[in-house]
């Protein structure tokens, strides 16, 4: 099968690789690139679990096809953290029991950094609204939804 | 969120310097989450890593009369086909690595399937799309088989077989009994002695545990002849000694390695995918990996067990409960795999955390063309928890009782003997229920606001009934396609099947010691007796009020677990049918 040459930039890094036609974005991060964060769990959009930014968006990995990030900016949670210092999000994370199996947090943190980016002081609703894509069978929602509210109360004060 | 414990109701019983307990705490894993790096199996890269995929039956039950894999085999990437002929011992049950049960399940189903998804043939690829192609390849030739779907109906006569295994389709407990027993005291005597009699049927659905992660394994050859398993599953241990049966290989040949787990809710004890990957390994040299998607994940991971229970209670004027009997039905799907454990955990648990002199059960380890069934979430007790306190509802509302008061009424007071023969010890439902009724504003009476569960109990509401049918005399369910064991001419007969029995001309049941037993004692004809050995007053069997006295109930010697507990030896074993 012929391969293609992709490039995109990768957390404020350049990555070039090949790809299949149909191969899509979270098997080029996972399998041809090693960024292991975003997490496969439904491969049908359903779970929110491959949840990554595509120039600032919010966008499930599984259902984008990696050809289509040719020369655009990705971020994964691999993205996050600002050099040692982890995001704000992380840190409300780890204080409000945001995760048991982990599995969901990738996701989780890609759609409420992407929430946070656009609208820093989101309501409650909206913060429900954000990550409404995105599953979690551990938690019951509510330490998460607290976790964001946290992470944007966070950010007001500093 | 702060956590409120109500020392006040059991001050003498710990101190309050409880370090941990009741203070957030931080996961010590959570570091990993957050940043994405804790590992789970799917985060192993290996080059060259080949993909397995299985052709799935369409049908409840059928016959495999021929497979064409040829065009699929000759398809751009396909490695290998694996046939149920390459797993080297292709029949296992979980619980074999305890000894219990038989081997009744293939790896890959070889002439028949027994439900929708069972797997026929596995097919090895070098990406995913290509083993999806290629199972999409294969033509299989069905012979449709009739199914059932029921727990009843594969009970009734002339149900389809659903596993030649257990040709009554249902699993054998004891070696000689097609579900498992409780019996203490009399229930005939306590339903003849009620004022109230209370009959409801309860069912319950399979649920899908739904981790986010689903279940799967990579497996690849290592060094020194060995292969390195890693995996999803929730029993690293089981899932290895499940594997090197399956295979045939020594399991220090086996290096399992499992990781941080997606979510597992009892889903992923079944140990399908460690086998299946390894056995990819060793039949190709490269590494593979069998992963559910996530439709697999849904339809053909198993789930908690369907559950149908019949409930007969019979209840005194004043709301106490005289005797209750269960007839369960436990739904195991085409295979065993931990339901006939999911019906012993349901049998230990009866008749709930209520005083009851009289107790009576059957439950059925059904099999059935459903999916298989597995753990989840406290399986066994859960659906039988459930269907009895709806069950308590629906007996407050027939004597015309405050269903709090009557659960305070009933519940366990320290001292107690339950069902199983165990002292009841550290209960605490009587406290719960006051202060749920508190919280929720419920008014309760200054009886059941002064009751407690440290007061009233043991005494007589701690012996063994004099008249409990042993399982030597009691029903007898088929044995092995044997005839049905003769009952001492002296048992008289009884009526009182359990509802819809499933097996023809049940045995009477009456325990050959209730023969004899005097009949003075609790009037009105209450079940009563002594050990032959004591003659003398006779304890009237039935459920004491719980004593006004506020002497708190102590033991008389220290509880201790193991054989000295009261009632042991009863039954001939806990386990059923002991066999490799």
């Amino acid at each position: 099968m012929a391969r293609i040459p992709l490039q995109f930039r990768l957390n404020g890094s350049e990555a070039a690789t090949f790809c299949e036609p149909a191969e899509t974005l979270i098997d080029v991060l996972r399998r041809r690139i090693g960024d292991l964060t975003p997490k496969w769990g439904c491969g049908q959009g359903t779970c929110g679990a491959c949840t990554v930014h595509v120039d600032g968006q919010p966008q499930l990995s599984c259902l984008t096809l990696a050809q289509t990030v040719e020369g655009r900016a990705v971020r994964t949670v691999a993205g996050l953290p600002n050099g040692p210092e982890l995001h704000p999000l992380q840190e409300a994370f780890m204080e409000h029991f945001a995760a048991q199996c982990g599995y969901c947090t990738p996701g989780m943190l890609m759609a409420a950094a992407a929430l946070l980016e656009r609208n820093p002081r989101p309501s409650r609703e909206e913060v429900v609204e954000a990550i409404s894509g995105n599953l979690c069978r551990c938690t019951g929602y509510q330490p998460i939804i607290d976790a964001i509210l946290a992470a944007s109360e966070q950010r007001r004060t500093a | 969120m702060s956590i409120e414990f109500r020392k006040d109701l059991f001050a003498d019983e710990r101190d309050d310097n409880l370090k941990e307990v009741g203070k957030p705490t931080r996961r010590q894993d959570i570091l990993g989450h957050v940043t994405g790096r804790s590992p789970y199996y799917d985060d192993h890269l290996f080059d060259g890593l080949c993909h397995i995929r299985c052709v799935r039956s369409p049908h409840h039950a059928a016959r495999i009369r021929h497979i064409d894999a040829g065009a699929a085999e000759r398809m751009p990437g396909v490695v290998r086909i694996i046939w149920p002929s390459d797993v080297p011992r292709n029949l296992n049950t979980l619980l074999s690595l305890l000894d219990f049960g038989k081997d009744d399940e293939p790896l890959l189903a070889p002439d028949q399937v027994r439900y929708r998804g069972e797997p026929v043939l596995a097919i090895i690829a070098e990406t995913e799309r290509q083993a999806r192609d290629a199972v999409a390849a294969v033509r299989v030739d069905w012979e449709v088989l009739p199914h059932v779907l029921d727990v009843e109906a594969a009970l009734a006569p002339g149900a389809p077989v659903v596993n030649a295994v257990y040709p009554g389709n249902a699993f054998e407990y004891h070696k000689r009994y097609n579900h498992q027993k409780l019996r203490f005291g009399d229930v005939e005597a306590g339903f003849r002695e009620a004022a109230h009699v209370v009959e409801g049927r309860y069912s319950m659905s399979p649920i899908e545990q739904a981790p986010i992660e689903t279940c799967g394994a990579i497996a690849a050859p290592e060094q020194n002849d060995r292969y390195v398993c890693h995996t999803s599953t929730q029993a690293l241990f089981f899932s290895l000694g499940t594997a090197a049966k399956l295979l045939n290989v020594g399991s220090n040949r086996l290096h399992f390695i499992g990781g941080t787990v997606g979510g597992g809710f009892g889903g992923k004890v079944d140990s399908l995918h460690e086998p299946m990957a390894l056995l990819g390994a060793i039949l190709t040299g490269r590494p593979c990996k069998f992963q559910f998607d996530r439709a697999e994940e849904m339809q053909v991971g198993a789930p908690r067990g369907a559950e149908v229970w019949y409930l007969k209670d019979g209840i005194a004027a004043d709301g106490r409960l005289l005797a209750r009997r269960f007839v369960g039905y436990f739904d195991s799907g085409a295979y065993t795999r931990l339901s006939s454990y999911a019906v012993q955990k349901a049998t230990g648990h009866l008749p709930g955390p209520y005083t009851i002199p009289n107790v009576y059960s059957d439950v059925f380890c059904v099999y059935t063309n459903r999916t298989p069934a597995t753990a989840m979430r406290g399986f066994g007790i859960t659906g039988v928890d459930w269907a009895i306190e709806r069950h308590m509802d629906k007996v407050a509302r027939a004597v015309g009782m405050d269903p709090m008061e009557l659960r305070i009424l009933n519940a366990y007071r320290d001292g107690d003997m339950k069902a199983h023969r165990r002292v009841a010890k550290n209960c605490a439902l009587v406290e719960c229920a006051q202060v749920a009724a508190e919280k929720a504003g419920w008014p309760l009476s200054a009886n059941a606001l002064a009751a407690s569960s440290l007061t009233g109990g043991g005494g007589l509401r701690g012996a063994l009934p004099a008249a409990t049918a042993t399982d030597q005399i009691g029903r007898i369910g088929p044995e092995d396609g044997r005839p049905v064991a003769p009952l001492p001419a002296a048992v008289t007969e009884r009526a009182g099947p359990a509802p819809r029995q499933p097996h023809p001309a049940p045995a009477p049941e009456r325990p050959a010691q209730t023969q004899s037993r005097p009949t003075q004692g609790a009037p009105g004809g209450a079940p009563s007796g002594a050990p032959p050995a004591t003659p003398g007053p006779t304890p009237p069997q039935q459920p004491q009020p719980p004593l006004a006295s506020p002497e708190p109930y102590r033991p008389a010697e220290p509880f201790s677990r193991g054989v000295r507990r009261p009632g042991t030896g009863r039954f001939s074993s806990l386990s059923g049918t002991r066999r490799r």
